[in-house]
């Protein structure tokens, strides 16, 4: 029970775009139309899934106080090795993905080594990490649960607000406002929507 | 050219609202001004030292593994803004929680490294990080300025809107609690850029 609270949680009240502002930069520059809104939310939420319970194990393992050696705290590290599992990782899909199957990689190719710099990402991994801290988040299981649930929050963010910009093509926006003015705006149109979801108590 | 390099990025070339960059971190500190200005401050501080390390770097790393080489530089910085930020400041250290670790994948950082330190000499680099560090604060402080001012009555925790106005003194004003959302930040900006648009016009699209 616990675990699904925490998955639609992080899908819809702690949404990475509309809470957090989190990916905000490809968000805005790849939301132009849905297809390519769906390969790079594909994309994202397959290294979260990734890239967080691997974040987990090294940080309960490795880098929380006394996990390797009793009486040495390693935690300041936590933000250079969780950059370096995520740009490794990112690497290593892309060559996989590469070797096996051309035709995705075509599909997802630029975007690729976007994600490593994706703030989403890095977020997270050090959400997951406060969350250990509050007791929120107790085994690798449940940050599985917490990589997914943000990914498909930040997913369905990228979809819904490609689909809406395609329709906004049609409309008579202020020549000073077209591209990313009205984006910011529509983005916090939504985000207005998306605080409904705040008052559910779960 | 080196004064123009601190300029350009104030308003013409400005990361966030021209070049779309960093609003990843940016908007969740502009609550109130102090976050702001202090978020602001370890970005420029990161930006214009990590330009300036690649920059000097430039000829000796071979460009397939440059991004990750990048990344720990970039972290590296910003690991010791992170512990810096906690010995002097640490109730902003706090509430700046996640986000101080987010400059990492501040697109501001990467995208002058990518596009400017690479290909130009370090002290210019440099003085490009400075100069977009301080364009990015620059937004920061204003979008902070109307939702601290608008949000909770005050310009750097002081108290700016007298207290008699408010209806809990008898008085015909109240703090507008939607300032404080996140939502409010992405509309400002939204503003910003279309202000800066009309009167820039060649920044306009099509």
């Amino acid at each position: 029970m616990e675990t699904l609270n925490l998955f639609i949680r992080s899908i819809f009240i702690d949404n990475m775009v509309f809470a957090f502002f989190f990916g905000m930069c490809s968000y805005i520059a790849v939301s132009k139309n849905v297809k390519t809104a769906v390969g790079l939310g594909a994309a994202v939420t397959f290294i979260m899934v990734m890239t967080v319970p691997l974040n987990y194990l090294l940080n309960e393992h490795v880098l929380k106080a006394n996990a390797l050696v009793e009486g040495v705290d390693l935690s300041f590290l936590s933000f250079i090795v969780f950059i370096a599992v995520i740009a490794s990782f990112t690497q290593l899909v892309e060559m996989i993905v590469e070797k096996f199957s051309p035709t995705l990689y075509n599909q997802l190719g630029i975007f690729l080594p976007l994600i490593a710099v994706n703030c989403a990402i890095l977020g997270g991994s050090l959400f997951m990490q406060q969350k250990v801290a509050a007791g929120a988040i107790t085994n690798a299981w449940q940050s599985v649960v917490y990589g997914l649930g943000s990914g498909l929050g930040w997913w369905f963010a990228i979809v819904m607000m490609a689909a809406i910009r395609e329709k906004a093509q049609y409309s008579r926006i202020p020549a000073a406002l077209k591209g990313p003015g009205i984006a910011f705006i529509i983005t916090g149109l939504m985000g207005i929507a998306f605080m409904i979801f705040s008052g559910i108590k779960l | 050219m080196n004064i123009k390099n601190l300029t350009n990025p104030l308003s013409l070339n400005n990361p966030v609202i021209v070049q779309i960059l960093g609003i990843c971190s940016s908007l969740a500190v502009t609550v109130k001004m102090k976050p702001a200005l202090v978020m602001g401050l370890s970005v420029m501080v990161v930006t214009a030292f990590s330009n300036l390390v690649m920059s000097s770097l430039r000829k000796g790393i071979p460009s397939r593994i440059r991004i990750i080489v990048q990344l720990v530089v970039i972290a590296a910085l910003v690991i010791l803004v992170d512990q810096f930020l906690k010995a002097y400041v640490y109730d902003v250290s706090k509430q700046l929680s996640v986000y101080v670790g987010l400059i990492i994948t501040n697109c501001i950082i990467m995208g002058r490294v990518e596009a400017y330190a690479l290909g130009n000499k370090p002290w210019d680099s440099f003085l490009d990080g400075i100069g977009n560090g301080l364009g990015y604060a620059a937004i920061l402080l204003i979008i902070a300025f109307f939702r601290e001012l608008f949000g909770s009555g005050q310009i750097f925790g002081m108290q700016v809107i007298p207290e008699s106005w408010y209806i809990a003194n008898g008085g015909f004003y109240s703090n507008i609690g939607l300032m404080l959302f996140p939502p409010m930040a992405l509309i400002i900006v939204g503003c910003i850029i279309w202000i800066h648009r009309s009167l820039n016009k060649d920044l306009q699209e099509k």
